[in-house]
């Protein structure tokens, strides 16, 4: 997947989308019918309870920039984009907007089952505002798009689900948008198809399109946006750059996840050998990012040949790297007490973010004695001149030109 | 060629002016824009018409006559039990085409009002994915029913044709009237009740309750006439006439019922219809702009509630 095409300068084009010191306040009714309006008349208030999911936010995306809008679950992400789409109505503040827009919060929506695939091009083209002639004109290039064509004219309840994606993504690029919203809806279909459609977003992007998209997938995120906002119970915490905003991202989560972790009750079968506390940490010397493990080991009972394995992972959970202690020509302390382990990995080449470090304690036979997982993290910087899961050294030079 | 169609789309997004999102409160200029929003949509109204009434009737076999068969059993029955059973015919020359025509009248106004109550809660996933002027979901049932009203309006018309009872006069004037009243008043209740429904859904079953009541409020199954000899000159003859859906259906016979002013002496309408019916229209208009200005007032946290 190539790089987004970044577009000049910032400052000299226009904004496509103001939002200025818009707060969104829901109120939750937990009492819907007559009766239990009635019966709690005049007690109310406990009935009703304020949330706000947007306080006093501003935000001024230009054309042709692609935002990435991303957060935990409740953060206020989804509204923003839908106080954007003019969907929700802001409590206060205002949001303008110009360009024809096109909003993809779901995928699909305003398809009716028991219509044809072909009946509902028309109605969900409309609903997206195109009008009959300019859904004609694209009629074949939707179809073809979509790969359905030999379902066109069956009712769309008959559609396998991969179906019915495909040709409501299919609708939604064709309608020649200046402003695209997505919400969670690029990971459809199988892989040819998405490929399609990561195509079709860089087409976008070259053709000047500005794209709002709310994603989970830091990936996607880190690889389609010029511009990241991240959000965090309703507030802006980060506005700009991708790769920041995604740390700032994760280190949400790791927050989340030490937390929880300090919470879980200490398992009592970690007798003989447990694992007291685990650090990592990152140090850079000369452009090289060397990563040091030091494992705090309690060691209550004398086990001869025990080893420590120590494993890498992404905070997506893939695993990047594992080893143990068996191989290497190294005795571990057997005296009771606790005792520290350092493990040096150096010249780490990573590319930028957080990674998760899990530890475990047993014997060659494959007994275990203790385990913990995703017991600490460490941070890569960002990388100088690209992104990606490995971090490499480009050189370029000038050849001299062949005749 | 890449930057260049870029720079051109951002030039052209530079001219344009940017626009508040959302449906404007103001409470005159709000109307105009909404209205004008609409107006852009319109293609999608009819859209969405077509789809409720293709939907509708996809899977059966028998697809549209089904939109007949409710009026005529309808029909079947009133004329039995009322008509002949109960004796009211006696007095009511063309006895069925006197209750179809008001059977078809009342059945537009309910289709309207029942059918506009859902629209909203019924298109909640549109409602909660896509921005559109959301009058037009209330407006599209009006079509639906618009739709159903004119194919019992076809067989009303082959009825007389066949009856010889064919309505060739200046009454006939009476019926547009009629029909803008009961449409008017009709969306206008179905706007406001569009938007409480989405916040109160209770209100559902409290329409069709009310619907059944107001049945025996308008003059369908029995004539004016009995309404006059019973409370002739009293308020409360002032009262029954007040309502425009009532108006409507006496319109619609004075336009279609020809024996009701031939065979009878009887006084099957007011004097003064014509008037009446011209006050109800303009008060139904001003009704329908409040009711929008009621609807606009709360769609929007539609999205939120539903």
């Amino acid at each position: 997947m190539s790089h987004p095409p970044r577009v000049a300068s910032m400052h000299d084009l226009p904004s496509i989308v103001r939002v200025q010191d818009v707060s969104k306040r829901f109120i939750l009714h937990k009492d819907k019918s007559v009766k239990e309006r009635l019966t709690t008349f005049g007690r109310s208030r406990r009935h009703v309870q304020d949330f706000w999911a947007l306080r006093e936010m501003n935000l001024d995306i230009v054309t042709g920039s692609t935002v990435g809008l991303v957060g935990h679950n409740g953060s206020g992400k989804s509204t923003l984009l839908k106080v954007i789409g003019g969907i929700i109505q802001p409590t206060t503040g205002t949001v303008v907007r110009r360009g024809r827009m096109a909003a993809l919060l779901e995928l699909g929506a305003g398809f009716h089952p028991d219509l044809t695939g072909r009946e509902n091009v028309y109605l969900n083209a409309a609903i997206l505002g195109l009008n009959k002639f300019e859904t004609d004109r694209n009629f074949d290039d939707i179809v073809e798009f979509s790969g359905i064509s030999d379902f066109i004219d069956t009712q769309v309840k008959f559609y396998s689900s991969g179906m019915y994606v495909r040709l409501a993504f299919s609708v939604a690029v064709h309608v020649d948008p200046d402003l695209l919203l997505v919400d969670e809806v690029l990971a459809v279909g199988d892989e040819p198809f998405q490929r399609k459609c990561m195509d079709k977003i860089a087409e976008f992007q070259s053709e000047g399109r500005t794209i709002v998209l709310v994603s989970h997938s830091s990936d996607q995120v880190g690889r389609l946006c010029d511009r990241v906002v991240v959000l965090h119970a309703g507030s802006m915490v980060h506005d700009g750059d991708p790769a920041e905003g995604i740390r700032i991202l994760r280190d949400g989560y790791e927050a989340d996840r030490v937390n929880k972790i300090r919470s879980l009750p200490t398992v009592a079968s970690v007798e003989r050998l447990n694992i007291a506390a685990v650090e990592a940490e990152t140090n850079t010397d000369d452009g090289h990012n060397n990563v040091v493990v030091k494992v705090a080991v309690n060691v209550s009972e004398s086990v001869p040949g025990w080893g420590v394995g120590i494993s890498i992972e992404t905070t997506l959970g893939m695993r990047l790297y594992a080893m143990d202690s068996f191989g290497m020509d190294i005795a571990l302390p057997t005296t009771i007490g606790q005792h520290m382990i350092e493990l040096t990995l150096p010249d780490i080449r990573l590319g930028s973010g957080k990674y998760l470090v899990s530890v475990g304690l047993g014997l060659p036979t494959g007994e275990n004695f203790d385990r913990k997982d995703s017991a600490a993290s460490f941070d890569i910087p960002t990388d100088d001149y690209g992104m990606g899961l490995i971090r490499l050294k480009p050189t370029l030079t000038l050849a001299s030109p062949t005749r | 060629m890449i930057r260049a169609s870029a720079q051109e789309r951002a030039l052209r997004i530079e001219q344009e002016p940017l626009i508040p999102v959302g449906q404007s409160t103001g409470f005159i200029t709000g109307t105009w824009s909404s209205i004008q929003d609409v107006w852009a949509h319109r293609e999608l109204l009819t859209l969405l018409v077509k789809r409720e009434i293709r939907a509708r009737y996809k899977d059966s076999s028998l697809g549209v006559v089904w939109s007949l068969v409710k009026p005529l059993v309808q029909l079947l029955v009133y004329y039995f039990a009322i008509g002949q059973v109960l004796g009211v015919a006696r007095n009511i020359p063309s006895f069925a085409i006197f209750v179809f025509v008001g059977l078809t009248v009342w059945g537009l106004f309910t289709e309207i009002v029942s059918s506009g109550t859902m629209s909203i809660v019924n298109n909640s996933g549109l409602v909660k994915k896509v921005y559109l002027p959301r009058e037009i979901f209330p407006l599209a049932s009006v079509g639906g029913a618009l739709f159903n009203f004119s194919l019992q309006l076809v067989i009303l018309v082959a009825a007389t044709v066949v009856l010889g009872k064919f309505p060739l006069t200046t009454d006939l004037a009476y019926a547009p009237l009629a029909l803008a009243n009961v449409i008017v008043f009709g969306t206008a209740v179905a706007v406001v009740l569009a938007a409480s429904t989405v916040y109160l859904r209770d209100i559902q079953h409290l329409v069709e309750v009310a619907l059944t009541v107001a049945f025996w409020a308008s003059p369908i199954v029995y004539s004016f006439s009995f309404v006059h000899r019973a409370i002739a000159g009293t308020f409360l003859e002032q009262i029954y006439l007040a309502n425009p859906v009532t108006l409507s259906v006496l319109g619609m016979q004075k336009a279609f019922w020809i024996d009701g002013t031939a065979q009878t002496s009887q006084t099957n309408w007011p004097p003064d219809l014509a008037l009446r019916m011209w006050i109800s229209l303009a008060i139904s208009i001003v009704l329908l702009w409040l009711g929008q200005r009621v609807f606009s007032r709360l769609q929007g946290n539609f999205a939120q509630e539903l």
